[in-house]
């Protein structure tokens, strides 16, 4: 009877598990490992490249000073990019949560609903609002604000509010799900302690949501930092982050090999930082924020 | 030395790709070999199914609306062979798709010419047409046929259509009399800072940037100053656009008032009622584009199909309708009065008043300077 099968048994487990470790393998460890083998093949000619292996792609990275500063850029705007979805993102999750409104559902809802028109399409929506024949442009001259068209398409401030309009519903919706885990007692207890209200918030609320915070900055910061349409749309050249460097060593230069380096390069810096928000916060809340 | 019997077969494959043999010699020896061997290859019961659709990819917009109306949908009407169209932005971009796809799920190109046909060469993506199979072919334009023949004796490609980059402005902003005066100079008024446009794209940059330091742009002797003139558009434009689309509305829009632009796009906005104007300055960067057949594409098919892109009716139809003159010969084919007042468009026939880019000296140097220009473009 030793065979038989119990409920926490470890074949069970293992059989359980495999589907998701064989899909996992074949999906994503091996499609990253080839590309790694990759970044050590010869660039022969646009498009053209062999097997003979070579750290010449390496090199040029590690002593070419374009690609770090490219890199360091993209990690400002990314972290630039975080903080403001934290500072914006905060208050309508706040509100969200603390509102008494009967169908709170609706406001949820709304925070979703970007979501059912096409990413690059809400991307080409700046456009026409940034632009110089754009709304704001076009209101603003025709009250006499101002007499020539802002510029303020083509620019890092656009690149950065299209990556805002992006990324706000993450940050709100991880803040939300973190601020509903608070036991509102615990609110209770403080203000009939003699908290106001706004020590309360201090006390108690925000400490207990840093988490949800935590895990919309490191989301915000990893999709920013990777995004390649956004600047591509809304920026000009020099407004460039590393996913349009690797765009275009891969499509405009046909360099796969060095294309590949440089995707290594931003998959290894962005797991860093990933890495570390798993270390001190664990990824629960980053789950708990995407499943709503 | 001895070969395999699947190397054989693999042979025989390549062959039947590359249209040195037609399908049923193949299958009848693909038959015998798998026979003698007990065996069959996978592509035997793709090679026995009737082809029923071929594949085109193209530029999108005004031109492939202007191909698919009068050219490929009377072609499918005829010979209920559905053409399957999809489109690029960069020919770059689809030689990466080619690239990882396999032989024949990518199957005729509309290139851009000569530059490009060397980079699907080097990859090994050519095929070998028949050209028995497209008689249309006599009509074309033999000097628009030789640089291909130059770098292939078997050609992979038929030239199609051509045009030039030359210089679009808004009139309401700047007067005809001002272009032509300044030409290629516009580029570089400063007058027009943040208001200038222009190709992303290596080849149109570095071209344009030896016409304004008076270089021959086939035969660039100073490199340094190319790239301080290259550098000198950028920091005074607002937008190098990348696709004709987005020419389109750039100039359209009113964002920019200059910029180096595609002869057809140009004519379309015209057409439009946009107030754009258009000039060829001297040394204007001319360019061809051709029907690129991919290896491991059903051959016959694909040159039914051009031979009938190629046929002058259907030829005169897309030209009109794309703003393009033809590859046709007009000493050979009475072509339309609304064609010959095309921009670009060589009613000699001979192209020599055309400047076409040296496709071995752009080859040698495409990846290093694509490289430098990337660079630039991104404020390096």
């Amino acid at each position: 009877m030793k065979n038989r099968w119990t409920l926490y048994d470890p074949r069970l487990a293992s059989m359980l598990i495999a589907p998701v470790l064989l899909l996992l393998i074949f999906f994503l460890v091996l499609p990253i490992a080839v590309m790694a083998v990759y970044t050590f093949f010869t660039f022969v000619t646009a498009g053209v490249e062999t097997s003979a292996l070579t750290a010449a792609n390496w090199h040029e990275f590690l002593t070419d000073s374009y690609y770090h500063g490219f890199l360091l850029k993209t990690l400002r705007v990314g972290a630039m990019t975080a903080l403001l979805c934290g500072v914006l993102g905060y208050f309508p999750a706040y509100f969200i949560w603390a509102t008494s409104f009967k169908h709170k559902w609706l406001l949820l809802l709304l925070l979703i609903v970007p979501f059912w028109i096409s990413f690059t399409i809400r991307t080409f929506s700046w456009i026409n609002i940034l632009g110089e024949q754009g709304v704001i442009n076009v209101a603003l001259i025709r009250m006499g604000i101002i007499s020539e068209p802002l510029p303020m398409l083509y620019t890092e401030g656009a690149v950065i509010m299209g990556l805002l309009h992006f990324l706000l519903p993450y940050m709100i919706l991880n803040v939300y799900v973190s601020l509903e885990s608070i036991d509102r007692t615990l609110i209770a207890a403080a203000r009939s302690m003699g908290c106001t209200s706004a020590q309360a918030f201090r006390e108690v609320t925000l400490p207990l949501s840093l988490p949800g915070l935590a895990a919309g900055l490191l989301l915000c910061f990893v999709l920013a930092a990777g995004s390649y349409v956004t600047p591509q749309l809304l920026g000009s050249g020099r407004d460039a982050l590393f996913g349009n460097l690797i765009y275009d060593t891969i499509m405009s230069e046909l360099n796969w090999p060095m294309g590949a380096t440089l995707s290594i390069v931003l998959f290894v810096v962005l797991g860093f930082f990933a890495a570390i928000y798993t270390r001190y916060m664990g990824m629960s809340q980053i789950v708990k924020g995407l499943g709503g | 030395m001895k070969m395999s019997t699947t190397k054989r077969l693999e042979r025989l494959h390549d062959r039947y790709a590359n249209g040195d043999l037609s399908r049923r010699t193949f299958l009848s020896l693909t038959a015998v070999a798998a026979a003698s061997a007990g065996l069959s290859m996978p592509w035997m019961s793709q090679a026995l199914a009737a082809v029923e659709q071929v594949r085109f990819d193209g530029w999108g917009g005004t031109v492939q609306e202007a191909i698919d109306k009068y050219a490929f949908q009377p072609y499918t009407a005829k010979t209920k062979i559905k053409v399957v169209q999809g489109t690029f932005g960069d020919e770059n971009e689809i030689i990466t798709k080619i690239k990882t796809a396999k032989p024949g799920d990518f199957q005729i190109v509309h290139s851009s010419g000569v530059n490009y046909y060397i980079k699907y060469v080097n990859a090994g993506m050519n095929s070998e047409i028949n050209e028995a199979n497209i008689p249309n072919m006599a009509n074309v334009l033999q000097p628009m046929i030789e640089p291909f023949r130059k770098l292939t004796p078997k050609l992979s490609a038929v030239p199609y259509d051509y045009g030039t980059t030359g210089i679009a402005y808004n009139t309401k902003v700047i007067s005809p009399e001002e272009a032509k005066e300044k030409g290629a100079g516009l580029l570089l008024d400063k007058k027009y800072a943040g208001k200038v446009g222009g190709y992303a794209d290596m080849t149109t940059r570095v071209w344009y940037a030896a016409l304004a330091t008076g270089q021959d742009p086939n035969n660039i002797k100073d490199m340094e100053t190319i790239w301080a003139k290259v550098r000198e558009t950028r920091d005074l434009a607002k937008k190098f656009w990348s696709s004709g689309a987005e020419l389109m509305d750039l100039l359209s829009k009113g964002e920019i008032v200059v910029t180096d632009a595609w002869s057809g796009r140009v004519a379309a906005l015209q057409d439009q009622g946009h107030p754009i104007g258009y000039l060829d300055p001297a040394g204007s960067y001319a360019w061809m584009e051709d029907m690129l057949i991919l290896k491991g594409s059903p051959m016959a098919e694909c040159e039914e199909l051009i031979n009938f892109m190629l046929d002058p009716a259907t030829s005169i139809a897309v030209a009109e309708g794309q703003s393009y003159p033809p590859s046709l010969d007009p000493t050979k084919v009475k072509l339309t009065e609304k064609i010959e007042k095309l921009p670009a468009f060589d009613k000699t026939g001979s192209m020599k008043a055309l400047t076409f880019a040296d496709p071995v000296y752009w080859a040698t140097n495409e990846d290093a300077w694509t490289k430098q220009w990337d660079r630039i473009a991104k404020g390096a």
